[in-house]
């Protein structure tokens, strides 16, 4: 990063350094911030706390062919992304955007216009990667005793809650509001925070991170539901066991009695579980939902088995209950009586166990962020702002949050999603009202940037910004899992 | 973030042509204005064309502030002694004429800058007519302007860092109060005091500003979790010099945290007396003090009960 100091500020002894950027000359002791807390003093360098982010791609190694020659830029237009992180915002609306930037990308010209977005509209989906019953459909989620959002619907392997949106950032009690935005600012900042959901569990969630519910880590994501396993191993379990039941909390399934057992021609066992039957071999409803066995609340699993039929089981019948996990498992074998007793794991069903669990991949907590970019910051475009929404509906827009590609909805507006582990760090901030800021990228061929009536005389060449700005910006290197933000095609 | 020459000839340059002062107007309709440290989030309410106008008026009015107080800053980071020093702006003028009648301690004009610039906004908005509400809120320092047939209701932060209100004081028209700031060690400028957060009622904002940071510096006691550096090794041109400043407040015993309310409630309770606040409200880890009878305050000790 360029040195600040020598342009808008001095060097002072003992490592002070002044700072010219408004009338104040504040002298800036090492570590601390000026009267504005805006620039600091960052082992003795002028630095800016909210600086513009350039995003390098770094692929092709930079080789000066001839240092000092004057049109070498080290391929660095080429190669950086102007994010809107630190872009801030104009007013009043119909202002240009902060930055407009022109830029050739695989030789299109290309506009890519920056701003921050200020979003009243704007909420959270949280999937939690879990088989447990974190707590009822449409339950409040709580933070801080205040309700921040609500369960939403169980997900295969997950379980979905909304969070944020307008009606608790601005519609409910001053704190309400502040609470909730502060909460969506952590998990968008990808920091940890701890929810409770109403009549369920103690949540603590951070985006890539396993979710820990009421104190316990999360390890792995169900391989599928009990049936799903059933038809997933039946075979590799045929010959080393008489009968499998795997408990979940939403369709536990019995390996004889199941289609999967019954085209191995496995023997009927006579073993009943409890629920309600849906198909044969898949059973609803087992147990209540819970913090034990398969997201039920069972912790001993024989207490799934509702008969045993004395006509069609036999002594000696090995039968293996597992989770859906194979975190949890038994292996019992009936005895004279019919009873089932533990015994020694056989080593084949030690590895099919084992390999359920190899099946299920780690648990984690996604956070995709969602707003609609609709609104007015779209004047900072463009002076027709129906062009601009339109040319992103068609296409022919890419929109980028801090680099990271967003999923456009369907239907009207500019309504979009994005991974926030996918955006830089601190991309995210606030403002009082409370809504968050969110940095905002809409990349477009320069000729369709012109059609649209987009503000080309306040467009920049990035070598221009660079010069301006290049300075106070925070340089970052691109995420190779994000596509370069080029303009469509 | 506009662009700007390199100020190659900083010294001696009498004249420098700095950015005009930011704006941006919040999703609410709030008002953002922002140059260099000085950071107003105004609120205003009238007719559509008259609040159109006074914002413009606003962002209008701050244009050459930090630039003139800037030049008078030596003698505003002065302690005041026995003789008030001129001044050539009116609101550097206003600074010292509110740290005025704390000059038994030691106070430099800057306590009541914040107010004094936020009041010097507000002055403009009002010069629009038709504005029946106002509100400047400088970092804090709230300056107001309220026809008599209007109410405003004031969220209190305890800790800036968790920006939520814990309290709430109401305003009426009908009420002298038209200037409000809260100091506290954690605020924006140092504190001599361990409070969380002094809250005061004045007539006028500079007023309140300064007889927050007086109360504030008043609650303190001694104990070993208080940690303190002098001004001047954290900010070498801090207006306090070699004074100690608090830079950290550990959990206290409640019979400290008493020792210290009650400090602060005397000072306040002199302020009171001498008719230079209307009332206050002092918060030390989860203790509050109040101070006054102004009507806002009843508002204020309804909150204060533990939410």
């Amino acid at each position: 990063m360029v040195d600040r100091t020598s342009i808008f500020g001095a060097a002072e002894a003992g490592g002070i350094v002044r700072c010219d950027a408004c009338p104040v000359l504040c002298r800036i002791r090492p570590g601390r911030a000026g009267a504005c807390h805006r620039y600091a003093n960052e082992e003795g360098r002028l630095v800016r706390t909210d600086p513009l982010l350039l995003l390098t791609q770094t692929d092709a190694p930079l080789v000066p062919f001839l240092e000092g020659s004057e049109d070498w830029d080290g391929g660095i237009t080429r190669n950086t992304f102007v994010t809107a992180i630190g872009a801030g915002t104009t007013y009043p609306d119909y202002k240009p955007a902060p930055f407009i930037v022109s830029s050739q990308h695989a030789g299109v010209d290309t506009v890519t216009v920056v701003t921050e977005g200020i979003f009243s509209y704007c909420g959270l989906k949280a999937k939690i990667d879990t088989d447990r019953h974190l707590g009822p459909e449409a339950a409040r989620v709580m933070h801080e005793g205040e309700q921040i959002g609500h369960v939403t619907t169980a997900e295969y392997g997950s379980q979905m809650l909304s969070i944020g949106g307008v009606r608790h950032l601005t519609g409910g009690s001053k704190r309400e509001g502040n609470v909730t935005c502060a909460a969506m600012l952590a998990l968008c900042g990808k920091q940890a925070i701890e929810v409770q959901i109403e009549g369920g569990s103690k949540l603590i969630l951070q985006a890539g991170a396993a979710p820990i519910v009421n104190g316990v880590p999360e390890a792995r994501m169900r391989v599928g539901c009990g049936s799903a396993a059933v038809g997933i191993f039946a075979q590799q379990w045929q010959g080393h066991v008489d009968e499998v039941i795997v408990v979940d909390d939403h369709i536990t399934g019995v390996l004889t009695e199941h289609q999967a057992g019954k085209c191995l021609n496995m023997r009927p066992s006579g073993i009943r579980v409890r629920g309600r039957r849906s198909t044969p071999g898949r059973y609803f409803q087992v147990a209540h939902p819970g913090s034990g066995w398969g997201g039920t609340d069972v912790t001993d699993p024989l207490s799934l088995i509702e008969s045993i039929d004395p006509k069609l089981a036999w002594p000696g019948l090995r039968l293996l209950l597992t989770s859906t996990t194979g975190e949890d498992s038994l292996y019992v074998e009936l005895d004279e009586a019919l009873r089932p007793v533990p015994a020694a794991v056989p080593l084949a069903i030690a590895n099919s166990v084992a390999r359920i669990g190899e099946n299920c991949e780690p648990a984690l907590t996604s956070i995709l962020f969602m707003a609609g970019a609709g609104g007015s910051l779209r004047a900072g475009v463009t002076d027709n702002p129906i062009l601009l929404t339109r040319a992103v509906q068609r296409g022919e827009v890419r929109v980028t949050m801090g680099g990271a590609p967003c999923y456009l909805w369907p239907g009207g507006g500019i309504t979009i999603m994005a991974d926030v582990l996918r955006l830089p760090d601190k991309a995210f901030g606030y403002v009082p009202t409370p809504a968050l800021v969110a940095p905002l990228e809409f990349t477009l061929r320069a000729d369709l940037y012109a059609a649209m009536g987009g503000h080309v005389d306040q467009a920049l060449s990035l070598t221009t910004l660079l010069e301006q700005h290049g300075d106070a910006a925070i340089r970052s290197e691109w995420r190779r899992e994000n596509p370069w933000p080029s303009a469509p095609g | 973030m506009a662009a700007r020459e390199p100020l190659a000839e900083r010294a001696g340059v009498t004249e420098v042509q700095w950015p005009p002062p930011r704006r941006a107007l919040l999703p609410d309709g709030r008002l953002h204005l922002q140059d260099g440290p000085i950071d107003l989030v105004i609120g205003l309410e009238g007719a559509r064309p008259a609040v159109i106008q006074a914002r413009e008026a606003a962002w209008q009015g701050l244009h050459g502030l930090l630039g003139a107080l800037s030049r008078e800053l030596p003698v505003l980071r002065a302690p005041l002694l026995g003789r008030m020093p001129s001044f050539t702006h009116p609101v550097a003028k206003r600074m010292a004429e509110a740290a005025w009648p704390h000059r038994m301690h030691y106070v430099t004009p800057m306590v009541a800058v914040a107010g004094a610039v936020a009041e010097h906004v507000l002055r403009a908005i009002i010069a629009v007519p038709g504005i029946n509400l106002a509100h400047v809120n400088n970092g804090g320092d709230i300056a107001l302007h309220l026809s008599p047939a209007s109410t405003l209701r004031v969220g209190l932060v305890e800790d800036p860092a968790r920006p939520e209100p814990s309290g709430l004081a109401v305003i009426r028209g009908g009420d002298a109060v038209r200037g409000i700031a809260t100091s506290g060690w954690r605020g924006r400028s140092f504190s001599r005091g361990i409070a969380n957060a002094v809250t005061v009622l004045a007539i006028r904002a500079p007023e309140a500003d300064a007889a927050a940071s007086i109360i504030a510096n008043a609650v303190d006691a001694d104990h070993p979790a208080i940690q303190r550096q002098r001004a001047c090794e954290l900010d070498p041109d801090s207006d306090l010099g070699n004074l100690h400043v608090t830079t950290g407040v550990g959990e206290l015993p409640p019979e400290t945290v008493a020792i210290a309310l009650e400090a602060g409630r005397r000072c306040a309770e002199g302020l009171l007396a001498r008719g230079l606040i209307l009332g206050a409200c002092l918060r030390l880890q989860g203790s509050v003090r109040l101070v006054g009878a102004a009507g806002g305050l009843a508002a204020m000790e309804q909150a204060a009960v533990p939410l």
